[in-house]
């Protein structure tokens, strides 16, 4: 069943020669939420939007997008959505209206309405200044800016966000996120791919962490940590204690894989024991510790531990390059 | 936040407004000369180069003189010219595929084929701008335009409906082709041969046995050159017409369906 789903999709399969992409992908997105796409490079998220956005044909499995089969009646849905790709497909030698204008006058607007339309996008996205400036002029947040914008010239219902702070610095990040909020609260439903796993936590209402062609994982971000157990121990040493005493202690308290996180250490902990034990024990070694404190896992660990690997690892670094 | 405004687009079916979507990309190949004349330089450069060189340096031991040598070698020269542009075509193409530009095309309601038609359409245009340009200098320096108004309009014509087939060859080529250099590196592979071994430049007689028969009776650059020239110069066409335009429907059937059928795989 696929009412009261913008996106529903089942059993998505597709093959690139001799590498499976997708290997059986399953989503559900409801109408007006943030579903975060989660993985690696190559754990084939962006096959998963180019055959929900209509650019793909599954090899099996079926989906529909506002209720239309993105098979057998893409025109609709090519009506109903907005796309911004991993890289910013704007026209560099056009100026910021001129692309607005474009897909405006492609989605069938008059002139003088593209024309408005683009404008009013352009001062949504603080580019009103720039609007005459050649897009090979904007810097890299203002090229995405002006992408988002592009895809939205149709006031899509259903926003396919591919990656889209990939190279980003802090700040362009923060602003692209606000954008996706009030998107959101106009109620815009919006599928959103990242390997971040701060920005899935930040903006998902539900995520699904994929993994070599498959959905390893479904839940909300506070679902999904505690799906992995327990909580974290942090510990940071006061300076000038021996860090590798404090790690061995750790483990051998534990019985657990510790890892390096800032200036601290920390490891995942399950029996309510285990905390006490471990102030004693490094009490009695005469270790001085600066932090000590319990937390909910971070995302990253909830990748970890689902897996066995970062989220940026250099295993996809590899499948990036290749 | 202010409310948006929504105006509603109009219907996106029927023919008219594929129409209209074809002249919207086609405005965007076209629009980036207006922000940068450069881009006129560069398609006026080189015809404009080719043109000077070749009467100037050539013409006197081609011909006895410049003048001579041009009423042969504009025809060529302007054919080798096209040739060579539509490899914009190509170009063009695998930049906005790898860009994503096409992504973007491709996600709104517009017919598949569109995208490339447009960028055709453009690429037409710039073709006409440099057959005027050339035969404008070539006149100013002394060429004699005896087709007249009619024989360069139908010269015209003519080199249009051969290049918008050779444009589906190109539209494979920028499809196919791994980077942007193999574009140029293979379109330059067929161009350069193929204007060269051809009755563009010089009269085929002095061609040693084999060329000479390839260039008299296969390649089609011969019979588009000699079309031209004769419409220009208001001599007799002979055959080199009908051969022309029977070379120009062979390409496109053949590169037609290839180019669409790589188009559809490239982005699926």
């Amino acid at each position: 069943m696929s009412n009261g789903y913008a996106i529903w999709a089942e059993g998505l399969t597709k093959s690139f020669k001799d590498t499976k992409a997708l290997a059986g992908i399953d989503l559900a997105v409801k109408t007006g939420t943030v579903h975060g796409v989660l993985g690696p490079n190559g754990a084939g998220k962006t096959t998963a939007v180019r055959i929900l956005t209509t650019l793909l044909r599954p090899d099996a499995g079926h989906a529909t997008v506002a209720g239309h089969d993105v098979l057998k009646d893409a025109a609709a849905v090519r009506g109903l959505i907005g796309l911004t790709g991993q890289y910013a497909a704007v026209d560099e030698a056009l100026t910021g209206i001129e692309n607005l204008l474009l897909i405006g006058r492609l989605l069938g607007f008059s002139r003088r309405d593209a024309r408005a339309r683009g404008m009013e996008l352009l001062e949504r996205f603080k580019l009103t200044d720039a609007a005459n400036k050649a897009a090979k002029h904007y810097s890299g947040g203002m090229r995405r800016r002006l992408d988002l914008a592009a895809s939205l010239v149709g006031s899509p219902r259903i926003l396919f966000l591919d990656e889209p702070t990939t190279g980003l610095d802090p700040r362009s990040r923060g602003d692209l996120w606000q954008i996706v909020r009030d998107l959101v609260a106009e109620g815009v439903t919006v599928l959103l791919t990242t390997q971040y796993l701060e920005e899935a936590d930040q903006l998902a209402d539900e995520i699904a962490v994929i993994d070599h062609g498959r959905v390893i994982a479904t839940g909300a971000p506070e679902e999904l940590k505690s799906k992995v157990g327990g909580q974290v121990l942090y510990v940071r040493p006061e300076r000038g204690v021996d860090v590798a005493a404090v790690r061995n202690l750790l483990i051998d308290v534990t019985g657990r894989e510790v890892a390096t996180e800032g200036e601290g250490l920390s490891v995942p902990v399950t029996d309510g024991g285990v905390m006490p034990a471990a102030a004693v024990r490094l009490s009695q070694a005469g270790l001085d510790v600066a932090e000590f404190s319990l937390r909910r896992p971070s995302l990253d660990e909830v990748f970890l531990t689902l897996t066995g690997r970062s989220a940026d690892s250099s295993d996809s670094m590899e499948e990036a390059l290749a | 936040m202010t409310t948006l405004l929504i105006p509603s687009p109009a219907r996106q079916t029927g023919l008219s407004a594929q129409f209209r979507n074809t002249w919207s990309i086609a405005w965007r190949t076209l629009v980036r000369i207006k922000h940068n004349p450069a881009e006129l330089l560069d398609l006026s450069v080189q015809p404009v180069m080719f043109l000077l060189l070749f009467t100037y340096v050539f013409g006197g031991q081609m011909a006895g003189s410049p003048q001579e040598y041009l009423t042969y070698a504009l025809a060529g020269i302007i054919v080798q010219n096209s040739v060579f542009t539509s490899l914009n075509t190509a170009v063009g193409l695998h930049a906005d595929v790898e860009k994503g530009v096409y992504d973007r095309f491709r996600s709104l309601p517009v017919a598949r084929p569109v995208p490339m038609i447009g960028r055709i359409l453009a690429d037409m245009v710039k073709q006409v701008w440099a057959l005027g340009l050339m035969v404008g200098l070539a006149v100013l320096i002394g060429f004699d335009l005896h087709g007249g108004v009619l024989g360069l309009l139908a010269a015209l014509a003519l080199l249009v409906v051969f290049s918008l087939a050779m444009s589906w060859l190109n539209v494979l080529l920028g499809l196919l082709a791994g980077s942007e250099e193999k574009v140029m590196m293979f379109g330059f592979v067929i161009a350069m041969p193929l204007s060269f071994t051809s009755s563009a430049f010089v009269r085929t007689d002095s061609m040693p046995g084999a060329l000479k028969w390839w260039a008299e009776n296969l390649n089609p650059i011969t019979f588009l050159a000699d079309g031209t020239r004769a419409l220009l110069n208001g001599t007799p066409v002979g055959n080199s017409v009908w051969v022309s335009l029977a070379w120009a429907a062979g390409i496109a059937v053949v590169f037609f369906p290839l180019a669409l059928r790589a188009y559809r795989a490239k982005l699926s």
